[in-house]
């Protein structure tokens, strides 16, 4: 278990410095030039040449990337994300402001969808093809199409402008000191931004469950539980519905990278001041060490969460933490392998088609 | 007795394999679906169409109908400088197709090309792809779109290079499986050991195998693709405002969202959703004919 845990300790880690050299190189090689969008076009012009190639060495201009990747990664190391121009402020400090706001956020669409979508998928198996399942399925397939964005501006529509419920965006009241705004104005606010969040996310997680669920009910076990008089519902209580848990965690964990790009549309829709906006207004106003900094951040939590997710399986299917499931010789991965991404259905069927092939020709 | 069993024989058959009735079903069924996939695509490449032509008139400004609300004459409504929202959003819709098309072609190639290297190149290379899909899918596809909208100095390259050079990663999945999983199959060593040649047992059993998956993960990278466009010309990052893009036109509906002029919103939203709904319905009823499975049902 130890060296199952640490393989994959070390494997997020080489990712993740990979990663932040992408962000860096990436956000670098815009065509923006540093010294001048750091100083204000004035400034730059009334400026001599000499302070100029000064300024321009104090940046980093001419060093090489590689150089000046290890430089900012040395920094970095130590706590050092450089400068953010537009809060005027250093880079961590203004991430830790707004983790806060956007980790709440997530924290609810993620807990919400994922248990709505499970218990959504499961309803919808055990009324395969009844009016409850017609209607699950065409409200995910819909949600699947709807841009996260335009869901959010018209919530904003219809419950902030025309009906007002809830505010029209931002954290807290207009005019209000964060000192003097309480808890309940915090999650006033916070309603509208995290429920539109919470309905997107569901589709996905409520699709493949109900997949995953009907594979269940159709299998030799349940069958079995069922010619002993149990109901598929309650074979499912009895322990089947912990083949459910694997693959809806996995989606689950992997659905992070999802969730924090619809966060970052969110928050930008309710002029909710996250980690999303800011990463906006940064790379509108050219701020390279700011979104640089949010960038490796929201690795961070896309890896996290991989992390927790591989973890996770070895607690839940002892065949993975024996290390069964490791390098599976179909090579499809150690998430996928397990029948994770993929509707195994689909799988199922190749099979099936290719012994049947062999079959009809020998 | 002897002129009794020949005529019981396909009684016995149809109890055992639903031959007759099943088999008018499947045609009727693939028929029904074969028709949805291409009346879905009949109706895509209409909304191309009508939108470049639409383009100029969705331009066109006329103060006489500011601000005009959806009537028969204008169905989605006017702006505050009179342009025809329903021409604009044509014009929008086949744009951000147009731009899917390049990016998902783009995307789909790359897919293949890596899928095939690993899965039937050495093990080193396989570890290579994996571990850049792996990498890909690290930083959050839409901060991934704006960091390389950012590098790219925004608008249109910024968009489009950014769109087709995210999307390949899942589809790589899939065509890397589907390879492998057909090379191990009992009929690819037959063949082999029948004295086949590799680019024989390539030609005429591999591709053919991966082939349909792969033009139905195509087809469903469409919607991907529409969808991050919109959303990435919305935050500011793609496409010049005064283009007639979906983004833009959200974007600004959002300045007027307090002065009650819904139809700015609503009408373009719902037709971009029937849009990647439509390229669902082709896309899946793809899958579901040339799916072993599920097109025997």
């Amino acid at each position: 278990m130890a060296r199952y845990v640490l393989f994959h300790i070390v494997k997020c880690a080489v990712l993740l410095l990979a990663v932040s050299f992408l962000c860096f190189a990436l956000v670098n090689a815009s065509p923006i030039d540093p010294v001048q969008a750091n100083l204000g076009q004035a400034a730059y012009i009334n400026m001599s040449p000499e302070k100029r190639a000064d300024l321009a060495a104090y940046w980093g201009v001419d060093a090489p990337l590689w150089e000046s990747y290890a430089n900012w990664l040395g920094g970095a190391m130590q706590g050092d994300w450089g400068t953010s121009l537009r809060y005027n402020a250093p880079v961590l400090q203004v991430i830790a402001e707004r983790t806060v706001n956007t980790l709440m956020l997530m924290a609810i669409a993620w807990v919400v969808s994922g248990l709505l979508g499970f218990v959504l998928g499961i309803a919808a198996a055990l009324h395969r093809g009844g009016w409850l399942d017609r209607i699950i399925k065409g409200y995910c397939y819909l949600l699947a199409a709807t841009p996260t964005f335009w869901l959010a501006m018209i919530f904003l529509l219809c419950f902030s402008v025309l009906i007002p419920l809830f505010p029209i965006g931002f954290s807290l009241p207009i005019g209000v000191a964060s000192s003097e705004a309480t808890l309940l104005d915090a999650l006033h606010h916070l309603a509208l931004p995290a429920i539109t969040l919470s309905l997107v996310g569901v589709a996905n997680i409520a699709l493949h469950t109900r997949e995953k669920t009907i594979d269940v009910l159709e299998s030799d076990y349940v069958r079995f539980a069922r010619m002993r008089g149990m109901r598929p519902a309650e074979a499912l209580r009895n322990g089947c519905w912990r083949n459910l848990l694997l693959p809806a965690l996995t989606l689950q964990f992997a659905s992070i990278s999802e969730i924090f790009g619809g966060s970052v549309l969110v928050e930008e829709v309710f002029s909710y001041p996250g980690l999303g906006q800011a990463a906006v207004t940064a790379a509108l106003g050219g701020d390279v060490a700011l979104l640089a900094g949010i960038a490796v951040i929201s690795a961070v939590l896309v890896f996290g969460g991989n992390l927790a997710a591989n973890i996770l399986y070895g607690v839940i299917d002892p065949r993975i933490r024996r290390g069964e499931g490791l390098h599976d010789e179909s090579g499809r991965g150690d998430i996928a392998g397990i029948g994770g991404i993929r509707p195994s259905r689909r799988l199922g069927g190749r099979q099936f088609a290719d012994r049947g092939e062999v079959i009809g020709r020998g | 007795m002897a002129e009794l069993a020949p005529a019981q024989e396909p009684v016995v058959q149809t109890t055992l394999f639903h031959a007759p009735r099943s088999l008018a079903r499947i045609i009727s069924n693939r028929n029904v679906l074969l028709i949805t996939a291409v009346c879905a695509l009949a109706i895509l490449v209409a909304i191309i169409v009508a939108g470049i032509v639409a383009t100029p008139a969705a331009q066109e400004t006329d103060f006489a109908r500011r601000d005009l609300a959806p009537s028969l004459a204008h169905p989605f409504g006017c702006d505050w400088l009179g342009r025809d929202m329903f021409l604009r959003t044509l014009a929008g819709l086949s744009l951000s197709i147009r731009i899917g098309l390049l990016a998902a072609v783009v995307s789909a190639l790359i897919a293949l090309v890596l899928g095939t290297i690993a899965a039937l190149g050495s093990k080193v290379a396989d570890g290579i792809v994996t571990w850049l899909i792996d990498l890909m899918m690290g930083v959050p596809h839409l901060v991934l779109l704006i960091l390389i909208s950012y590098a790219l100095g925004k608008g249109f390259w910024g968009v489009t290079v950014g769109i087709a050079l995210t999307h390949w990663a899942s589809l790589t999945r899939v065509v890397r499986a589907e390879v492998l999983q057909c090379r191990q199959s009992p009929y690819i060593a037959v063949a082999g050991k029948l004295g086949a040649s590799r680019l024989r047992i390539a030609a005429k059993h591999i591709v053919p195998f991966v082939f349909p998956q792969f033009l139905v993960g195509f087809i469903l990278l469409f919607p991907h693709a529409i969808l991050h466009e919109a959303a990435i010309t919305f935050l500011g990052f793609g496409l010049p405002p005064e283009l007639p893009a979906l983004g833009n036109i959200l974007s600004e509906s959002m300045t007027y969202r307090s002065t009650g002029m819904w139809w700015l919103a609503v009408f373009p939203g719902l037709s971009l959703i029937a849009t990647v709904l439509l390229f669902d319905l082709a896309g899946g009823a793809l899958r579901k004919i040339v799916d072993a499975r599920t097109n025997q049902e």
